[in-house]
Order: structure tokens, then C-alpha cells, then sequence
């Protein structure tokens, strides 16, 4: 089983709907919620890890596209243009989470979105403002 | 009796195709099997690298003269101030100027699309004399159409600098970059074992006239730097513990290339500028060898408290903790993040070994060399 981390984006009126009650309930996916930003009457934003087998996991992401819920794996929300980096590290300092970190050898910037936690402190850290997170 | 070597013999070496010419960090790790003694019979040059944030730069420019032509005195090149206060048509633009409001936008942006090749567009205003009638000028610049294009930096290439850490509950944004609270990361800024003036630690080698890579191009040491210091304790390496000696640094910036130029904004602190540096090491004799040879373990600096100041020294680390990730202060395990680009700092000594091997960089002898000092003024509030 393969444990991925997932934004998922709640339209307004969707907040009301125990989504991920039934994802663990009804799915059995194991689920660890990394943040969370939710109002009633918002779109709402929810980092999760999603752990499960890939079809049970395919069945849980067909369920919530029902819901109207977007579920978009996380490397896709948050990028960064690797091409234009100088690999200085000022953003590694601050990834509390370890996503971002240095290749000891190589010395180059190394980014794993599966550690993402979304805290958004790379997009000012980085001194040439590589960064960026796209929630729609 | 032991070797010694002059720079005219090492640059007839050059010239012959014969020096052996290594990178800072590969005679670092030939360290660890010889002596100095075999390194001196064995190297000629160790070439070295930096390329980090070094906010007192800028670069002075010619605009030429228009037709009526104009005694400028407040300008502005792409919004961001820039002194006029020199000769009609000279400017300097100071890397760390903003376009105020858009604070994330300054001098050393502008610096770094001239070097692009960009257009910048240039506004000023003047008074108006006899010999310079013009009151007004806004036109478009880029580097082919001024006449010079120099870049002098007051302050480079630090020898050794603070490691910076957070005590305090709340974030705070530094030229150290963002220091999370509670002593949640610590960042530092050289190259370590690669940065020029840790490999000749009492600068023997490195004078006013040095030829250096520089930004790209062929560049000199004017002087120098400023807070220029000496007088810093040295450890049992020889190496100075925490910022010691600087350099003033001179050269073409129309000659300049953006991968070793680049401006950079550190939030709620503001603009700065990295800059890539290069400085060759003729390896003279034992002593200077065993300079060269020095590791990341062997040099050491101050871990300084950013949120509060009043906390003075908090501890030391040497580089090789700092570069694996995390250090260790007063039994806390630290995080640790760099500042200035190792990757980079690879290839400019990469690029500068090959120049000197294929015989296109000779080595200078220093026109003079630098005075020690005995520590800094601090200013005085006297009014």
C-alpha cells in the first residue's frame, strides 16, 4: 500500500458532507490530515495523506469527484521552476517538514511533495521566488 | 630542503601546459592521504569558489551623452534610484536600492538584466547649466548602447561568517534568510573548504591586483574590502572564527554572465545580490599547502543569536556539521541550511582550473599586499 499526499478543494457548498468520515468508513483509507482549512460557506482546502490499496484509493477519489470535490496530488499544486534555482538553500532552512532539503553530495535542492505539508514558507524563503502553489 | 616555487615559475607552467592545477575541494581530499610537504611537489593551483548573497555590491555605468547633453542628478533606472551624485553622465547603482513601493525590486535586478542585455529604462531629471542645457531625459539603456559598464563591490567574498539562529517565539526575517523560532533551523553563508579567502587564511597570495573570476568575467582585487578585520581569534587550523577579512572587488560587468550575477530578495529584509567569486592559489610552498588543504571539519565558526542579539555567542560549528544538515548546540539538535550555493561555487572553480590549465588566466602577483587590523569602529551616537 502506497501512502500519497493529496490537496483536496471543497466547493462551498460541499463543506456540510462528512467526506472524510466516509473515506475512512465506507473506503477504509487511512487518512492523516497534514492541514486543514475549512469554513462553512468557503471553499475549503484539506492536505491529506491518503493511504490504501491503488483501486480502493481510485474508488475513494471517484467518490469524492461525486461530491465535487477536487482531489489533485499534491506535487501538482505546489512547483517550483527547477531550471532557473541556483541551489543557495535558503529554502531547505525553513521546510520544518523535510521536503525540501540538500543533496550532500551533489549539493543540489531536492524537493519531495510527498512531505509537503502546504505551510507555504518556501514561497518567501526562496530569495529568487521560484515557488509557487496554485489552490484555484 | 624544503620546495618553494615562485608565481612567474607556476605561470611558465601555465604557459608550457605543464601546472597541475586542482579545485580547492580536491586537494581537500588529497589532504586526508598526504602531507603538505607531497602536495607542494605535487600542485601548483587550487582554485576556489563562492557564490552567495553579498548585499555591498553595485556597479558603476556611463550612460554617454545626449544631444543637448545633461548634467543628470536624480535618476532612477527602472523606478530604482541610482546616485548621480558624480560626473554628468556616471551613476552607481547600488544593488540593495529599491523601487520603493515594490521593495522587492531594486538596484541589483537592474544590475542583472544590464548584464542580460535587457533594456532598462532611465529617467532623470536636472537642474540645467550653461555648458549642459537638458533638464529632463527618459529613454531605454541596455549594455550595448552605454560606454562602461563597471562593477565595484565594496564588500565581498567574506572570510568566514556567522551562523545564524532564532531563540525567540517568532519568526524573523534576516539577511540570514527566515529563522524559524524557538531555535528551529540555523543557516550559514559560505563555501567552506571551497570560499577563497579560507584557503589563504592570511592572505600570503591575495593583494590588491589579484586577477579573479568574477561574475563571469576576468575581475581584480581594488582593495581591500570594508569592515576589513584581522584581528579575529584564529583556531588551532589557523583558520579566523567568524567573519574576519573582506575584499573590494573590481570588473567589467559588460563582460558579466547572469548564472553568477543574480539578484535575490530576502524577505522583510530586502534586495541583495548573489555574486560568484573565484580566487586562484599558487601553492608556494609547504605553508601554503597546508592552507589549501584544509577541510569543512577543520573550520569553525560562531553560532550567533539573530532573534536576540544581547545573547552575543551562543557556540561554534565547523562545516562539516553545518553541510551535513544539523549541529549540535548545547546538547540541541539544530537543523542546518546554507545560504550561498555550493553547486555554484563547484563551477566556478571548475570553470576557473580550466582556464588557468588551458592557459587563458595567468596568476598575478599581488601589487601589494593587505595591512593587518586590529579590530573595527563601532559607531558612535554622539549628539
Amino acid at each position: 500500500m502506497k501512502s500519497r499526499r493529496f490537496v483536496l478543494t471543497f466547493p462551498p457548498e460541499a463543506t456540510g458532507e462528512p467526506i472524510t468520515y466516509n473515506l475512512i468508513r465506507k473506503f477504509d483509507i487511512m487518512v492523516n490530515i497534514v492541514k486543514a482549512d475549512v469554513s462553512p460557506g468557503q471553499v475549503g482546502h484539506l492536505v491529506m495523506e491518503m493511504t490504501a490499496p491503488s483501486k480502493v484509493l481510485k474508488e475513494g477519489m471517484e467518490y469524492m469527484k461525486q461530491q465535487n470535490v477536487e482531489c489533485v496530488p499534491i506535487d501538482r499544486k505546489i512547483t517550483y521552476s527547477e531550471d532557473l534555482c541556483i541551489h543557495c538553500g535558503a529554502c531547505s532552512a525553513v521546510c520544518f517538514a523535510g521536503a525540501l532539503t540538500m543533496n550532500r553530495k551533489t549539493a543540489e535542492l531536492e524537493f519531495e511533495p510527498e512531505k509537503c505539508v502546504m505551510c507555504e514558507l518556501c514561497l518567501t524563503a526562496c530569495p529568487l521566488k521560484l515557488f509557487s502553489i496554485d489552490l484555484g | 630542503m624544503a620546495k618553494k616555487r615562485t608565481i612567474e615559475e607556476i605561470n611558465e607552467k601555465i604557459r608550457s601546459g605543464r601546472a597541475v592545477v586542482l579545485t580547492a575541494e580536491q586537494v581537500s581530499a588529497m589532504g586526508r592521504e598526504l602531507t603538505p610537504s607531497e602536495i607542494v611537489e605535487k600542485v601548483d593551483v587550487v582554485t576556489t569558489g563562492t557564490f552567495g548573497p553579498m548585499c555591498s555590491s553595485g556597479m558603476f555605468i556611463n550612460f554617454g551623452h545626449s544631444d543637448p547633453p545633461m548634467r543628470m542628478e536624480k535618476l532612477t533606472m527602472n523606478n530604482v534610484p541610482v546616485f548621480g551624485g558624480i560626473a554628468a553622465v556616471d551613476a552607481y547603482i547600488g544593488a540593495t536600492e529599491t523601487a520603493l513601493p515594490h521593495d522587492q525590486y531594486g538596484g541589483a535586478h537592474v544590475i542583472e538584466e544590464l548584464i542580460a542585455g535587457k533594456d532598462v529604462l532611465l529617467q532623470a531629471t536636472a537642474k540645467g547649466t550653461d555648458c549642459y542645457p537638458r533638464t529632463e531625459i527618459k529613454t531605454l539603456i541596455n549594455r550595448e548602447r552605454v560606454n562602461e559598464m563597471i562593477m565595484f563591490n565594496p564588500r565581498n567574498a567574506y572570510q568566514n561568517y556567522n551562523v545564524a539562529v532564532n531563540s525567540t517565539s517568532k519568526m524573523k526575517y534576516t539577511y540570514m534568510g527566515t529563522l524559524l523560532p524557538s531555535f528551529g533551523n540555523a543557516t550559514f553563508s559560505t563555501s567552506g573548504e571551497l570560499s577563497p579567502l579560507l584557503n589563504d587564511p592570511e592572505m600570503r597570495t591575495i593583494g590588491i591586483g589579484t586577477r579573479i573570476f568574477f561574475g563571469g568575467a576576468t575581475g581584480y582585487v581594488a582593495w581591500h574590502g570594508t569592515q576589513f578585520n584581522t584581528g579575529k581569534p584564529v583556531n588551532d587550523h589557523g583558520v579566523p572564527v567568524g567573519n574576519s577579512a573582506t575584499l573590494a572587488l573590481i570588473g567589467n560587468a559588460k563582460e558579466m554572465d547572469t548564472r553568477f550575477i543574480k539578484a535575490a530578495y530576502f524577505e522583510k529584509y530586502g534586495v541583495s545580490i548573489f555574486v560568484g567569486v573565484g580566487i586562484p592559489i599558487p601553492v608556494l610552498d609547504e605553508d601554503m599547502a597546508r592552507r589549501v588543504m584544509i577541510r569543512n571539519s577543520q573550520i569553525e565558526t560562531n553560532v550567533i543569536d539573530y532573534g536576540n542579539p544581547a545573547n552575543g555567542v551562543l557556540g561554534r560549528a565547523d562545516y562539516q556539521s553545518l553541510f551535513s544538515g544539523e549541529i549540535t548546540l548545547k546538547g540541541r539538535k539544530i537543523r542546518t541550511a546554507p545560504l550561498s550555493s555550493v553547486k555554484v561555487a563547484r563551477e566556478i572553480a571548475a570553470i576557473l582550473r580550466e582556464e588557468i590549465m588551458s592557459g587563458r588566466f595567468m596568476l598575478t602577483e599581488p601589487v601589494e599586499l593587505f595591512r593587518k587590523t586590529t579590530g573595527l569602529n563601532s559607531l558612535q551616537i554622539r549628539l
